[in-house]
C-alpha cells in the first residue's frame, strides 16, 4: 500500500471497528487472559483467548479506550481466530515494526486489513493506543495454561 | 526594566493586538493556523520576555552573589530586582519572603520536605482537596509515610465546587496543614480560598495555596488571601521554563530547616557546623536559575501593563461564549461551579479525549486531552479522562469558532 494511503488515521475501517467492535465481550470459558492498561489514557482492556493444542480457536476483548486502541483490539481478535500461537507471535513482532518505523518505510503487505493502522506512526503518542491491544495479548500467551486457568 | 524595548503603562487591552507580541502564534501547524487552547499547561512568551534573557546573556551573563566583578554585580542586582518585581506582583511585604524555586512542584516539594516532624508528626493531619494536581498529593503522601501523619481529603460537589460544608467538619486540632488548589487546572474551579485560610488558621493549621492556575489571571495579594505559603509555576504566566516562587511568611520560613544543602544557602561551613543563611537564601541552595528569573519578572512587567481586571474580563466573555457554543453543540462539560475560571473541561459522547486531541491538531487546533495530572477528579466525574481547552489573554472569539467547527466535524466524523 502507498504511504500517502494511510496519512488518514481516521480511516473508514477503523472507524466501524472502533463502532461496531469484532469479538467484544466477556467469553464463557477462556484458557488465558490479561489485563492491558494505558496510565496515560485511561484505556483498559481485558484479553481472553481458548487455545487448543497451539491453536487460537477463540480469542474475544472487553473494556474500553480511544477509537484507535479499539480498533486495533476489534481488528486483532478477527486475524488471530485460528492462527497458531507461533503465528500470533510473528504477526505481533510485524504489527509492531509497522507502527513504530520511519514515516517512509514500506508497510509488510502481510499485515493485511492490519495495514491501516500503521498510520499511527505519523503520530508516536499514540503508537500506545495502537499496541496495547497487541502487548495484552502477548502477556496472555505467556502465562502459563494453568496458572491463568479460570471461567 | 529587564529589558529595555517599548513597554507602556496602562496600556489599553486588545487581545488582537497582544497577539503581535507573541510570535509563536503566527506559525502555522500544517495547514491551518495555530489555535492554541493549551493554556493551563503552559502559556507562551511574549517579546519582551524572550528579549530578556537574551539581553542577559549578551550583556549581563555571570554568577549571582559570589564576585566583585562588574558583570557578577549586574547580574546580581537583575536576579534581585526580578525578586522585587515577584515580591511587588504578589503584594508580599518583604523581599525575604520570596523564594525562587523550579516551579508549582518544587514549592510544594520543599514544604512538604521541610514540614517533616517540624510542622507535622505522628498522627497529624494533612487536608487536601479532591482536586488537587498530582504535585500537591503525592510529596504529602510521601511526607505521611515518613511521619506516620494522614492525609485527608475535602470532596468535590457534583458541580466541581468544594464541599466546604465538609470542610468545616473535618477541621480537628490535629488539622496541622491544609494545602489547596486556588483554580483547579481540570474543573476551573476558583476555590474560596480566603474563607479556606480563616477556616484553618482558626483550627491551628497552616494553609498552602497553589496558585499554579490563578496567577496569569486574577490579581494576586498574599497579604489578603492571608495564607501562609503561596507556590506558582513562571511558565504558566507567560514566563519560561524552570523558574517558579514559594512565597511564605517570613516568621514561618524563618522556623523551616532548609530544603537542600550546597552554596549560596550558607554563613559559614566548616566540617563540624554549617551556620544558614539568612531568607530567602536559606531556600535557593546552588546556582539558581537567573535567565529565569529574569525572564518572570520580564513577563510580570508585560502583564503589569495591562489592568489585571480587562484581562479578567476577556478571559471570562471567552468562557462565556465557548461554554454556551459547546453546551448548544451537545458537549458534556465537566466542571461547571459558579464563578469559575476560564478552563473547559468537557467530553463527546462516545469519543474518546484522545481522539479528538489528535483529530483537533490536524486542525492547527492545541487543547489538553488526558487526566490533567488530576486522576482522583477523573474518577470523581467517572471519567477515564478529559478533553480541556484553556484560554489566555490572547486567545480570540475566532479561535473558540474553530474549536467548536472543527468539533463539529469530528461528531459527523464519528456519527
Ligand atoms: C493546579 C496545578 N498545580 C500544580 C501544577 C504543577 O506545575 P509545574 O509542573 O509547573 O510544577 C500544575 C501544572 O500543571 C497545576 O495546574
Amino acid at each position: 500500500m502507498d504511504i500517502a494511503d494511510i496519512r488518514e488515521l481516521y480511516q473508514d475501517v477503523i472507524l466501524d471497528h472502533n463502532k461496531s467492535p469484532r469479538n467484544f465481550g466477556k467469553p464463557h470459558t477462556h484458557t488465558h487472559t490479561s489485563c492491558g492498561h494505558n496510565p496515560l489514557c485511561g484505556d483498559t482492556f481485558e484479553l481472553f483467548c481458548t487455545v487448543d493444542g497451539d491453536v487460537i480457536t477463540d480469542i474475544r476483548f472487553e473494556g474500553s479506550g480511544c477509537a484507535i486502541s479499539k480498533a486495533s483490539a476489534s481488528m486483532m481478535t478477527s486475524e488471530l481466530k485460528g492462527k497458531t500461537i507461533d503465528e500470533a507471535r510473528h504477526l505481533f513482532a510485524t504489527f509492531t515494526n509497522a507502527v513504530t518505523s520511519p514515516l517512509d518505510s514500506p508497510v509488510d503487505e502481510s499485515l493485511g486489513n492490519l495495514v491501516v493502522l500503521a498510520g499511527v506512526r505519523e503520530y508516536p503518542v499514540r503508537v500506545k493506543c495502537a499496541t496495547l491491544a497487541w502487548h495484552t495479548m502477548q502477556s496472555a500467551l505467556n502465562q502459563s495454561q494453568t496458572a491463568s486457568t479460570e471461567s | 526594566m529587564m529589558y529595555n524595548d517599548t513597554l507602556q503603562t496602562a496600556r489599553s487591552f486588545s487581545a488582537e493586538e497582544i497577539r503581535k507580541d507573541f510570535p509563536i502564534l503566527s506559525r502555522p501547524v500544517g495547514k491551518n493556523p495555530l489555535v492554541y487552547l493549551d493554556n493551563a499547561a503552559t502559556t507562551h512568551k511574549p517579546t519582551h520576555v524572550i528579549n530578556s534573557i537574551r539581553s542577559f546573556y549578551e550583556s549581563t551573563n555571570s554568577n549571582v552573589h559570589r564576585g566583585v566583578h562588574t558583570l557578577s554585580q549586574l547580574a546580581t542586582e537583575q536576579y534581585e530586582s526580578a525578586r522585587n518585581i515577584v515580591r511587588n506582583f504578589l503584594h508580599a511585604s518583604s523581599q525575604q519572603e520570596i523564594v525562587f524555586t523550579r516551579g508549582t512542584t518544587e514549592g510544594l516539594n520543599l514544604l512538604a520536605q521541610s514540614f517533616t516532624n517540624t510542622v507535622v508528626g505522628n498522627g497529624d493531619e494533612i487536608l487536601l482537596s479532591g482536586m488537587e494536581h498530582h504535585s500537591n498529593i503525592v510529596p504529602w503522601q510521601m511526607l505521611a509515610q515518613r511521619t506516620g501523619a494522614i492525609m485527608k481529603v475535602i470532596p468535590v460537589l457534583d458541580d466541581g465546587s468544594l464541599d466546604m460544608q465538609t470542610f468545616y467538619a473535618m477541621l480537628t486540632p490535629k488539622t496541622k496543614v491544609i494545602s489547596v488548589v486556588h483554580i483547579s487546572n481540570s474543573l476551573g474551579t476558583v476555590n474560596p480560598v480566603n474563607e479556606i485560610v480563616k477556616a484553618g488558621h482558626n483550627a491551628g493549621a497552616v494553609v498552602i495555596v497553589d496558585g499554579a492556575q490563578s496567577v496569569a489571571h486574577t490579581k494576586i495579594d498574599v497579604q489578603e488571601i492571608g495564607c501562609d505559603f503561596f507556590v506558582f509555576s513562571g511558565h504558566k504566566l507567560y514566563a519560561p521554563t524552570g523558574i517558579g516562587v514559594l512565597y511564605g511568611k517570613r516568621e514561618l520560613l524563618e522556623k523551616l530547616p532548609p530544603y537542600q544543602g550546597g552554596g549560596d544557602m550558607i554563613l559559614t561551613v566548616s566540617f563540624e557546623k554549617t551556620e544558614y543563611n539568612e531568607l530567602p537564601y536559606k531556600f535557593e541552595a546552588g546556582t539558581p536559575n537567573i535567565e529565569g528569573a529574569i525572564g518572570l519578572a520580564a513577563a510580570i512587567e508585560y502583564l503589569q501593563q495591562f489592568d489585571m481586571e480587562s484581562i479578567a474580563r476577556h478571559e471570562e466573555s471567552l468562557l462565556r461564549y465557548a461554554t454556551s457554543l459547546l453546551e448548544q453543540n451537545g458537549v458534556r462539560i465537566i466542571g461547571i461551579a459558579p464563578g469559575k475560571s476560564s478552563i473547559i473541561s468537557f467530553v463527546l459522547d462516545g469519543i474518546h479525549p484522545h481522539d479528538v486531541g489528535s483529530l483537533l491538531d490536524r486542525d492547527g487546533i492545541a487543547i489538553r486531552a488526558g487526566h490533567h495530572c488530576t486522576q482522583p477528579v477523573m474518577k470523581r466525574f467517572s471519567v477515564p479522562a478529559t478533553n480541556r481547552a484553556s484560554f489566555a489573554m490572547y486567545n480570540t472569539m475566532p479561535e473558540v469558532d474553530a474549536l467548536v467547527d472543527s468539533l463539529g466535524s469530528i461528531k459527523s466524523l464519528f456519527a
